[in-house]
């Protein structure tokens, strides 16, 4: 079937089996391989995208066909020419990251945590990540960089 | 892991949804929140042949006080409830507890109530608290829409009152008078697991104190979701005290009956769905003003 | 924080991460990533059954499945001489696909290649095998009975593996029968899984000069090239091995799977790219498992608590083959140091492992090969002698750790402590964390019958295997190497044998680097991974990168710097022997004034060498002369709900003595990292079988990593005691949070019931077992 998503600006039409999770699209389709896959469960958030500026969603548990006319963001999005969001700016700051495979999805659950919740306490923040797993820094640090970032950053995503 | 091949149609009213499952019946499937069905069809544990995607019915995204009612549609989410400006009153505070333990907070993004009654988990929240809170399901069949209430609605594991080629339409939470509150108790291994016991009660007030209405349910403590119906009638018409809450917990664990699973064996669930009860009796009841 | 060049030091400077700006923009490079035209997708089809006699296999419906190229089994593989893989530590082998029979459930038994991911796992689901089933054999008691022989294909017809020993027998029974006081005790640490997020997978593809080129998911690359040349019998030239970054590792990424050898004889059957990425239940049900050790653990002492003896006898569970990817003189790793901090006159340690019809493994988690067990034993069973005799635990620890003075420490067990001061170590813990105050409180919560517990674990660990005389894989000594470029500009490139996973080397080998010569670490690239330019390493693992390879870094940067010395001379128009290395900078003697700095050199070197050999490079190749030896103490505060079981661990402070410190960032990263599975193992992870052999624990829905939510805040503190022996003074730190901790949460818990008289739990400490702790307490005395 006929899918046509639009990844970070940029409009995605192709031909693809109705199986195809949206996690496969981003990275197969688009070749945006940012995206990670970590489990078969919907536990570990490595996979998390933007659908829509609004939802936080885990795109292994999605059809690249429910994305179809929808908007996606990937974490090849977020910076903006040479600037990094500053969530990506804070991660690198305060230490938020070890192998790197949970961040993509780490800072898109933090951009819809922010985008609901401008000024998170740190209970928020353990609270709002806990659907991403991270096996390398014992999130202290990822709580951190929600912490640095929240400081800097409006309510935009 | 890939799910096994299939159809998918999107609907973009749930006339056209309806059309399409009474077209295929056993073979279809509605998609709404997909934060279960999908992980199973990936380990290929199901596999419909066709999925109908409700995603796009934008009748079916409801959420709002109707009169006498929460209206929630087959498509509003988790977290919509959550983030809903009314959820701070504490008449809702069961549904707002509920709203803030289920799986975790990216699978609330896409997940539904009305998903996961249909999905009737043995472990399940929405199902425990819709008890409690009395509400009603709206099918939709072939002779039209009908509302069952919930009690009716879960009928055994994995199992609803919804046939083939019908589908759940929204669930109705009756909206109660002020002096009203509950809570939701969950003990789970950590966030995103099922419970490994949960209780959901709502308390009503007389105004002279006395309880008026109670709901008392537990999770993972059957088959599906189940009443306390024991301690509801001993909560009616009484004055809270420690003793009352006390004798309901007893109850609680009486009704539990759970399977020893790797969440924690049949006696620490009996124990737990006890202890749960008090301290969700007693957390409604704060909220009420009311120490005990 | 400054990254100047350089009139400080490099060393102890929290440099952010040079790696960093690549992940936080999706910009890591995966195997994952990795697509070829042409590829195929491999998957592999998996035994439902713990231990069956494969009846036969029938291909063909998976032929007939759109996509699907070819089909491989074990009997394919046993005719083209494939059969078989050498485990690394040489002492068994392991098919590769099922050959007659399979031995535990998920084990690989057919390969389906296909053009899609999907149409790979519809070939899979297509095969269809005929199994009748045989009697299981899940755990190793049983196995003990020899009642079932699971291993046929071996010399000996029996479930055991080997025996190993260490110490004196005879001594210590005698001691142990002598000692005033006896506490025993077995100690069980559960199976656990590394479960790193990224899985482990391959690309497999041989390129137009017939050179395979492999990119795989591995923590030992050289490792790797040598095995699957011996394997394949393909010569080495002919193979490239490149492991790309790394979604962790902690172990579980060392050992050689039966997917990768499957992706490869794909790739040369068919003749296109071949890919294989295991799923999450693949991950847990089939690679590298760790620990599965039962302990029972005696020790004697006097009356007023000075140890007198220790006897360890484990029973070890290996799974289907013996997989464990310990040095080959050392089939139960380190496990000698289970003496721990603590100076026994007499101790003897012995092993026994066992087949059984479980996935293989024991690898090293997070772990320098079975540090882990053995640390976990002595400070739970230290903790039981205290509750025995009646003393504090904290003055039990200071009464026997091995002291200051004694240093270097030659242990009764075989090893040679490098140096630690304990004692130092444990006041600032005590100091820190407020004991007395806490001690106060718990009293006070006792007297209301509330459960409290503080726990203490006050380990040492052996970590950076290690000198070629004891240590080899394969026959390959266990060194590691290093090669320094410095480009005419001052910067430079440097290249090792290990492989990071997160552990941040491209940041701290460029802080070796800038250390020794003077340079800016913005500048020293940092290259792993890839056998065609690295220099041979045995990888990163065993917490040995910075004991081993970076000892090498430094020691080829001094290498550069003497080369450097001779165009510095030149530069200075003076003897060589007039010009000195002091602040960063090459001066001579006497005369401050009159100095050039590395970065002017390293022109020169290109441009004005004058007689000497141009250029600027050197490369090392280290072998260590000891193990280091790493230590801490660590605390535990926990509040128990009686009503549910469940712990809060309200406070933990680590203190760790990790010798000199590179990164302080990058250290205290790999502290929380390593608490946070720590905590894990203690309460929550467990590979669980069932008496039928049936994995329970196959998902991360039931195989559980804690959130951020669970995981408590963590607590760091800091002893410097440098190794005497490390060119830097580093002794390696990824381990030791995941090596000391779980004995301190599990003290902490017990120290919280044993007003009910619990003496031990084994871990994973649900809330069921402590409620269940609870109320047996409370029916016993009512």
């Amino acid at each position: 079937m006929k899918v046509n998503v639009t990844v970070n600006g940029v409009a995605y039409e192709r031909e693809v089996e109705a199986r195809t999770l949206l996690a496969y699209f981003l990275r197969e389709e688009c070749g945006l391989t940012g995206t990670h896959v970590g489990c078969d469960t919907s536990s570990c958030g490595c996979c998390v995208v933007v659908l829509d500026s609004d939802k936080a969603v885990k795109s292994c548990s999605m059809f690249a066909a429910q994305a179809d006319g929808h908007q996606v963001l990937t974490v090849e999005g977020l910076a903006n020419g040479g600037t990094l969001h500053p969530l990506q700016q804070a991660f690198w700051d305060q230490h938020g990251l070890q192998c790197g495979y949970c961040t993509p999805g780490m800072l898109l659950t933090s951009i819809i945590l922010l985008k609901h919740n401008p000024n998170p306490s740190e209970s928020d923040i353990r609270e709002g990540l806990a659907g991403n797993l991270c096996r390398c820094t014992g999130y202290q640090n990822i709580v951190k960089a929600v912490q640095q970032a929240a400081g800097t950053l409006g309510v935009q995503v | 892991m890939i799910p096994a091949a299939f159809t998918y149609l999107r609907a973009h009213t749930s006339d056209e949804a309806f059309a399409h499952l009474q077209q295929y019946g056993a073979e279809a499937r509605v998609l709404a929140g997909g934060q279960s069905l999908i992980p199973a069809m990936r380990f290929r544990l199901a596999r419909p042949a066709v999925l109908v995607d409700i995603n796009a019915s934008s009748d079916l995204n409801v959420l709002r006080v109707n009169g006498n009612a929460l209206a929630v549609g087959a498509i509003a989410r988790d977290s919509d409830i959550e983030r809903a400006p009314w959820i701070t009153d504490r008449r809702w505070s069961l549904i707002r507890d509920v709203s803030r333990v289920v799986a975790d907070p990216v699978v609330r993004q896409m997940g539904t109530v009305v998903g996961s009654l249909c999905h009737n988990d043995p472990a399940g929240d929405w199902t425990a608290a819709s008890l409690a809170a009395r509400a009603e399901v709206t099918v939709r069949g072939k002779d039209g829409a009908r509302d069952v209430k919930i009690d009716d609605f879960l009928v055994d594991s994995f199992t609803t009152a919804v046939g083939e080629g019908e589908m759940a339409l929204g669930v109705h939470f009756p909206v109660a008078d002020d002096r009203t509150a509950g809570a939701y108790q969950k003990v789970e291994r950590k966030v995103g697991d099922f419970a490994t016991a949960a209780a959901a009660v709502q308390l009503s007030l007389n105004a002279d104190g006395t309880i008026r209405e109670a709901g008392v349910a537990l999770s993972a403590a059957g088959p599906c979701a189940v009443r306390v119906d024991e301690a509801e009638q001993m909560l009616r018409g009484q004055r809270p005290s420690a003793e009352l809450i006390r004798a309901a917990g007893d109850a609680a664990s009486r009704r539990s009956a759970p399977q020893a699973d790797l969440r924690g064996s049949v006696e620490y669930k009996k124990n737990l769905a006890g202890v749960l009860v008090v301290r969700a009796l007693r957390q409604a009841l704060s909220r009420l003003g009311v120490q005990a | 924080m400054s990254t100047e060049p350089k009139s400080a030091g490099c060393l102890g400077v929290a440099m952010k991460r040079k790696e960093d700006p690549r992940f936080i923009q999706g910009k890591g490079h995966y195997v994952d990533d990795i697509s070829m035209p042409g590829m195929l997708f491999l998957s592999l089809v998996r035994s439902p059954y713990p231990h069956a006699e494969i009846k036969s296999i029938d291909i063909s419906e998976a032929m007939q499945v759109p996509g699907v190229k070819a089909v491989i089994t074990g009997k394919d593989l046993e005719a083209a001489g494939l059969g078989w893989l050498p485990t690394f530590h040489g002492l068994d082998k392991q098919m590769v696909l099922a050959i007659g029979k399979v031995l535990f459930q998920y084990q690989e038994v057919a390969a389906v290649f296909a053009e899609t991911r999907a149409a790979a796992v519809d070939g899979a689901e297509a095969v269809q095998v005929d199994y009748a089933p045989l009697p299981v054999v899940a755990d190793p008691f049983t196995a003990k009975t020899d009642e079932v022989i699971l291993r046929p294909d071996r010399e000996n017809k029996t479930n055991h593996i080997y025996h190993w020993e260490v110490g004196d027998k005879d001594k210590t029974a005698t001691a142990l029968a002598n000692s005033p006081k006896r506490i025993k005790e077995r100690i069980w640490f559960q199976r656990c899984h590394p479960a790193p997020l990224e899985p482990c997978g391959c690309v497999a593809h041989f390129d137009s000069m017939g050179r395979l080129q492999f990119y795989v998911t591995s923590q030992a690359p050289h490792v790797y090239r040598t095995a699957l040349a011996i394997v394949t019998g393909i010569p080495e030239d002919k193979i490239h091995v490149v492991s790309p970054d790394l979604g962790g590792g902690f172990g579980n990424k060392v050992p050689v799977y039966p997917g990768y050898v499957c992706a490869i004889v794909g790739a040369l059957k068919i003749g296109r790219p071949v890919k294989w990425i295991e799923t999450r239940t693949e991950n847990l049900t089939s690679t590298g498992f760790a620990r599965d050790y039962h302990m029972d653990v005696e020790i004697g002492a006097t009356a007023d608590g000075r140890l007198t003896a220790l006897h360890v006898a484990t029973t070890a569970d290996h799974g289907a083959f013996d997989a464990a990817a310990d040095p080959t003189k050392y089939p139960a790793g380190m496990f000698g140091v289970v003496t721990g901090s603590y100076d026994f006159p007499v101790a003897h340690a012995e092993v026994d492992a066992y087949f059984t019809n479980k996935a293989p493994g024991g690898i090293a988690y997070r772990c320098s090969f079975r540090v882990t067990e053995a640390s976990y034993a002595i400070e739970r069973a230290m903790d039981i002698l205290a509750d025995e005799l009646a003393i504090d635990p904290v003055e039990l620890r200071r009464k026997n750790f091995v002291r200051k003075e004694q240093f270097p420490y030659p242990s009764v067990l075989g090893f040679t402590y490098d140096s630690g001061d304990y004692q130092k170590t444990l006041d600032v813990t005590l100091e820190k964390i407020g004991y007395q105050a806490l001690l106060k409180e718990q009293v006070e919560k006792r007297a209301r019958g509330e459960l409290m517990g503080i726990g203490f674990s006050t380990f040492t660990e052996v970590v950076g295997a290690g000198p070629s005389k004891h240590f080899d894989i394969l026959g390959i000594k266990m060194f590691d190497s290093a090669e320094i470029r410095i480009h005419p500009t001052g910067s430079g490139i440097v290249r090792t044998g290990t492989k990071s996973q997160g552990q941040g080397h491209e940041t701290t080998w460029a802080q070796i680097v800038g250390e020794e010569l003077g340079l800016d670490p913005q500048n020293i690239m940092v290259e792993e991974g890839d056998t065609d330019t690295a220099p041979y390493g045995l990888g990163t693992y065993a917490s040995r990168s910075t004991p081993v390879a970076g000892a090498a870094i430094a020691m080829a940067a001094r290498r550069v710097r003497e080369k450097a010395r001779k165009v510095a001379a030149h530069m200075l128009e003076v003897g060589e022997a007039d010009v000195e290395w002091k602040d960063y900078k090459f001066q001579v003697k006497g005369v401050p004034a009159k100095s050039v700095t590395m970065k002017e050199v390293a022109f020169a070197a290109y441009t004005n060498m004058a007689q000497n050999e141009p250029g600027l490079e050197a490369s090392y190749y280290y072998d260590p002369p000891n193990m280091t030896f790493p230590s801490g103490a660590y605390v535990a505060v926990v509040d128990i709900d009686r009503e549910t079981g469940e712990v809060k661990v309200r406070r933990f402070l680590a203190v760790d003595d990790c010798g000199t410190i590179i990164n302080p960032l990058v250290v205290e990263g790999q502290i929380h990292g390593g608490l946070t599975e720590g905590f894990a193992i203690a309460f929550m992870q467990e590979i669980q079988y069932d008496k039928e052999g049936n994995n329970l624990n196959t998902n991360f829905t039931d195989y559980l990593i804690p959130t951020s939510l669970e995981t408590p805040a963590w607590e760091t503190g800091k002893t410097v005691t440098p190794s005497p022996h490390h060119p830097i003074g580093a002794k390696g730190v990824g381990e030791s949070p995941n090596v000391g901790s779980p004995a301190a949460f599990v003290n902490a818990v017990i120290d919280a019931l044993s007003p009910l008289g619990v003496r031990h739990i084994d871990m994973p400490i649900t809330r069921d077992k402590v409620w269940r702790a609870i109320r047996q307490a409370e029916v016993l005395t009512t």
